[in-house]
């Protein structure tokens, strides 16, 4: 973009800056009365004169890509202004006002100052417009994030909540695996079983997965690894509930088991791991009528 | 052969991965899969949603439920516009994997389903196409 031979944006901006702030505040005012949200007083002026200061010195540069260092500074603040507004409950459009609100003012101004230059007037709106688009559109981005990073967040909590590992009895635990396991959550459920291993120093830990509805490569690549670090830090590990229409999935993916243990229901990998542990069940009950 | 539904889903994230799971099974359900075949083919859709999303950075499934000589089946078409595949014959291979992984999604959902095709130009995309029969 070459410099255009008429006063610039930054030359606008700095002259006219106490009226443009003056003129966009009263409009972002009306505007928020509209969409019936509140806005901070004091916030919204230190927000405002910090973008015109920064869009002054981002023009300055002829650089209308706002993803260069030169940009750097707005985008920041742009960035803390929908992570603000997201916070205090505004919708995307709500936020990305903040930005296209500022058109008006600017425009009014700019056409005051090219009355008597219809090229220059057209050029100047022509830059300011799309940098004003491409300046929103980032704010509405960010604010996208926000909300996607607050989901995420919860999730996450979620995850956390569903992924019990129970001991079912001294030294020998069993994660049972409900429901969908994405890459995150399968991570997570193998990632606290192998900590629990580490915590209670269980000698056998029983994976069971007859609530999980598709075991596909990536949970059996988990699984095995699983497997594998748990024996490495001195448990074996069991897998059972694999149902036979899994069994027979497992076997055409091509995915190799190995020589881990493997049963119908929790209950036979509960028996073999006491078995293991040499501790038998004696029901007490018929041995005394046995005796008598 | 006869078209009796499709739809077409986007598979951008580990989400769309999980809709797409669950948007297969569904159909199977309704076609009256047995509950083999349902997992066969939902697990296929599963191993070629994560490719396209993995290694084709992204690009969508097309779902067909169709008939063809009073048979019901199911098709599904992942197209992704990213790198492509080089040489498919390898990829094909039991444990060939560019992404340190087991190596087996390609080959293991060609096994899970009745009819299986690739087509692919490096640099263009990639096209895979399943088809599993009641
Ligand atoms: N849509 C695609 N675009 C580009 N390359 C692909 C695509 N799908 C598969 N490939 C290539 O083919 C290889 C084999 O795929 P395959 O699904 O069999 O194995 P994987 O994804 O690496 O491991 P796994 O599926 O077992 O977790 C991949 O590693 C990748 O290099
Ligand atoms: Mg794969």
């Amino acid at each position: 973009m070459n410099a255009p031979n008429h006063t610039g944006l930054p030359e606008i901006i700095k002259k006219h800056e106490t009226d443009l702030l003056a003129d966009w505040l009263k409009e972002q005012t009306a505007l928020a009365t509209r969409q019936q949200v509140s806005l901070k007083e004091g916030e919204l002026k230190s927000q405002c004169s910090e973008f015109l200061r920064l869009l002054r010195k981002g023009t300055q540069g002829n650089n209308p890509d706002i993803s260069t260092p030169e940009w750097a500074e707005m985008r920041e603040l742009l960035t803390s202004v929908s992570r603000s507004r997201a916070q205090q409950g505004f919708t995307p459009t709500q936020t990305a006002t903040f930005v296209f609100s500022f058109k008006k003012s600017l425009f009014i101004r700019l056409r005051k100052e090219f009355a008597n230059n219809a090229d220059a007037l057209a050029d100047e709106t022509w830059t300011a417009t799309n940098l004003l688009d491409e300046l929103g559109l980032f704010t509405t981005e960010m604010f996208q994030k926000t909300r996607e990073e607050v989901i995420l967040r919860q999730q996450q909590g979620l995850l956390e909540l569903s992924t019990p590992v129970v001991m079912l009895w001294e030294g020998i635990l069993a994660l049972p695996l409900i429901g969908i396991l994405d890459s995150a959550r399968t991570e997570l459920v193998m990632q606290s079983l192998l900590q629990k291993i580490v915590e209670t120093g269980a000698s056998v830990a029983i994976i069971d997965i007859t609530g999980v509805p598709t075991v596909d490569t990536l949970v059996a690549q988990h699984l095995l690894k699983t497997v594998t670090a748990a024996r490495l830090m001195g448990a074996d590990c069991f897998i059972s509930g694999i149902r036979p229409q899994i069994a027979q999935t497992i076997v055409h993916l091509g995915v190799n088991l190995g020589d881990i243990t493997t049963k119908a229901n929790l209950k036979d990998a509960l028996a073999l791991a006491m078995k293991q542990s040499g501790l038998t069940v004696v029901n007490t009950k018929k041995l005394k009528e046995m005796a008598a | 052969m006869m078209l009796l539904k499709s739809e077409s889903l986007p598979i951008v994230s580990e989400q769309d991965i999980v809709r797409a799971r669950q948007v297969a099974r569904q159909w199977a359900i309704d076609l009256n899969f047995k509950l083999i075949d349902q997992t066969k083919f939902v697990t296929a859709v599963s191993e070629l949603a994560r490719n396209t999303l993995i290694y084709g950075r992204g690009g969508f499934m097309l779902l067909e439920a169709v008939e063809k000589d009073l048979r019901k089946g199911l098709r599904a078409v992942f197209e992704d516009r990213g790198p492509g595949i080089p040489d498919i014959e390898e990829a094909l291979k039991d444990g060939f994997s560019t992404g340190n992984s087991l190596g087996l999604g390609l080959p293991g959902a060609k096994r899970l389903s009745n009819e299986f095709e690739i087509i692919s130009q490096p640099g263009e995309g990639t096209r895979v196409t399943i088809a599993r029969w009641t």
